[in-house]
């Protein structure tokens, strides 16, 4: 079992024809995932290495039977690429796009909950997710992943790849890797994939990279205290951030004196979850709780 | 991206919003022909800084006479101001605000943001103006009314209604003041902001309600749509070398400490700054160079960390995913050549092909120390930093 994606998942690119989608939806094609079309409007019929086509998600679902999207459009126009996949009945969306207005996010996420509680928005501002050795729905490099039985969840790209890498070279595999991204109006947040992580019987133990800014970590906390009942390690970045400056992501800022990354390791803590203040250590403190 | 009170004020009297009247000044002189244009006495002379607590600081002055004016207004430009918010290094004041004098009553907040475990808008406000809302947050929390904004329907006047009743507005005035509130949320929709302030918002002696100070900070990502508030920049409100970075495409912060990193990815370049700290160093800067830095980025990337005195040690942390180590590599090494860093440089690079990019660093005749972990690299960065 894994989470989310598997070999099955049927998976469209929209922005496939723009230098960033073409060369990760080959990527992702050669890791093994279903790569079964691509959307670019104006631009149907049209095929990159053999990856059709199409003017709507809707007409490319039709004819593909795809449940999930991976979006490359670029900032002004992702935020209806999103809606356009939703509408199309895709369960699955997972938006790597960088740089989308907070207000366009806003209606967008809630119409997500209001509209379609089931569908699942992954980002935007993420890596993406992968399942070892079944599919690879994103931009992460895939031979640094390896199957096994720890969930990853980040805020990070680059460090999901520090994380990942870690276990790997410990021999230590991952179910499912999920990268949430670093926006402060995020589709999922770190609660909903620690509950599917929980649920899932392949996952022995999680690993939470969060960083400072906003308080999805807190949330996160209660919710493990609540519902959580395998090992939880934890690490935070941005212990030496000063507040009031954006660190790289657009939802990494300590503002008004909130956001700290204290404050995260303290609510993780006392939720029972494993804290690791040096990057470096995730995989021995993972190694450890799988004795 | 942050603009001055001045240029908050116009955005706010485009919409509607009760502004005093006022005139930014760069010089004494101009200050003065502000002040004559305003034609009576008292006036305001603010300085104009990217921070808030400029009035404790000796930020804003009460002038009764054109001589006053000429006085303060020497005073403060060019001074640097330190405020509880600007740290010790202060802002520079290139200009002041001009503005006529308002006879205040009581003074209120009120403010818009992005309420981020709701993913909605929420607007806040308080009776208790002119203090900062963390404060009164800590010390007060009932005293702040808050209410959620619908992002399909957007603030209705109820709602602004009910605000203005409960901080205690005369009945006369509840329809003006909620007619603030749904204009303050139009700037807030039509400007892409990230947050809207007004603090305070004055009822005069004289029963007028009055924005007397205002604060924008617009959402960097839709500035694309904005071009006009984009002008509105002032480089002079930012450390020098980030702008320049701004201009290389590069995510640099300046820290205070002596070591500076290079590193793909935000989490990642955070994380470095925390593990160089637990190393016992002080980071020089927080420096993202993107997922596709080329050979010129990493150049430029030198160039800028080097051009900060501090710098005792360079630590280079590069995870090569899509972006592979053979070519970050060659970056490293056309770029050592053409810059000649003066001080050592620790190297630790994983990921794609990182065996062929370490081999290429070793073989390059460059002084580069390689290091196999985050951890091995801070510790030899903050040993050498020390040595230096």
């Amino acid at each position: 079992m894994s989470v989310l994606v598997n070999k099955d998942t049927k998976v469209i690119v929209q922005g496939i024809t723009g230098r960033e989608g073409s060369f990760h939806a080959i990527q992702c094609k050669a890791y093994g995932t279903q790569v079964v079309g691509g959307v670019t409007p104006g631009k149907g019929g049209q095929d990159v290495e053999g990856i059709p086509v199409f003017d709507s998600v809707k007409e490319a679902v039709e004819n593909t039977g795809a449940d999930c999207s991976l979006i490359f459009v670029p900032p002004p126009f992702a935020a209806d690429a999103v809606l356009e996949a939703v509408d199309a009945g895709i369960k699955t969306v997972i938006c790597i796009t960088e740089g989308i207005p907070v207000n366009d996010m806003i209606p967008v996420k809630n119409y997500i909950k209001t509209y379609y509680p089931e569908t699942v928005l992954i980002g935007p501002n993420c890596p993406g997710v992968i399942t070892p050795d079944e599919a690879k729905i994103g931009i992460m490099p895939g031979h640094i992943f390896k199957r096994g039985k720890v969930g990853i969840v980040s805020r990070s790209g680059t460090l999901t790849y520090e994380a990942a890498f870690q276990l790997s070279n410990r021999g230590i595999g991952q179910s499912t890797v999920i990268g949430i991204g670093g926006d402060p109006v995020p589709g999922t947040v770190f609660s909903d994939v620690l509950k599917w992580f929980q649920d899932d019987p392949e996952t022995e133990a999680i690993v939470m990279i969060g960083e400072i800014g906003g308080t999805a970590e807190e949330e996160a906390a209660e919710f493990i205290k609540e519902y959580v009942k395998k090992p939880v390690v934890a690490y935070i970045a941005g212990v030496t951030a000063p507040p009031g400056k954006r660190m790289g992501h657009a939802g990494a800022i300590i503002a008004g004196g909130k956001g700290t990354a204290e404050e995260k390791y303290k609510a993780l803590e006392s939720a029972g979850a494993i804290t690791v203040k040096n990057i470096s250590f995730i995989g021995d403190a993972v190694a450890e709780v799988l004795k | 991206m942050k603009v001055h009170e001045h240029q908050a004020k116009e955005i706010f009297a485009k919409y509607g919003l009760p502004v005093p009247k006022g005139y930014p000044a760069f010089t004494v002189e101009e200050a003065v022909e502000a002040a004559q244009q305003l034609g009576k006495f008292p006036v305001v002379v603010k300085a104009q800084i990217h921070a808030g607590g400029r009035g404790k600081a000796g930020g804003v002055k009460l002038a009764n006479s054109l001589d006053e004016v000429q006085k303060y207004a020497a005073e403060l430009l060019g001074k640097t101001l330190v405020t509880f918010q600007t740290g010790p290094e202060g802002l520079p004041v290139s200009r002041i605000y001009i503005e006529e004098g308002t006879n205040i009553d009581r003074e209120f907040y009120v403010a818009i943001t992005l309420d981020r475990s709701k993913s909605k808008l929420i607007i806040m406000a308080s009776a208790e103006g002119g203090m900062e809302i963390e404060e009164v947050a800590a010390k007060n929390p009932d005293a702040i009314i808050t209410e959620v904004i619908d992002p399909f329907i957007g603030l209705r006047p109820f709602q602004a209604r009910e605000i203005a009743l409960k901080l205690g507005f005369p009945k006369n005035l509840i329809n003006k003041v909620a007619g603030v509130f749904l204009k303050l949320y139009d700037v807030y929709m039509k400007e892409d902001a990230s947050m809207v302030e007004i603090n305070p918002l004055v009822l005069t002696k004289e029963g007028n309600v009055v924005v007397l100070d205002a604060k924008v900070d617009f959402d960097d990502n839709a500035l694309f749509r904005h071009p006009d508030i984009m002008e509105m920049e002032d480089p002079t409100q930012e450390s020098e070398l980030e702008v320049r970075a701004k201009q290389y495409n590069l995510n640099y912060i300046k820290l205070d400490g002596n070591i500076a990193c290079m590193v793909n990815g935000a989490g990642l370049a955070m994380a470095t700054m925390d593990t160089i700290k637990l190393a016992g160093g002080e980071p020089a800067n927080f420096l993202d160079v993107g997922g596709s830095a080329n050979a010129e980025q990493i150049a430029n990337a030198f160039k800028i960390i080097l051009s900060d005195p501090n710098v005792k040690a360079i630590f280079i942390n590069i995870f090569g995913g899509i972006l592979r180590c053979d070519r970050l590599a060659e970056g490293i090494i056309q770029a050592s050549k053409e810059v000649k860093p003066h001080v050592p440089i620790v190297v630790r690079m994983e990921g794609t092909n990182v065996e062929l990019g370490k081999k290429m660093l070793a073989e390059s005749g460059l002084d580069l120390i390689p290091a196999d972990t985050m951890w091995e690299g801070a510790q030899k960065a903050v040993e050498l930093a020390k040595k230096g």
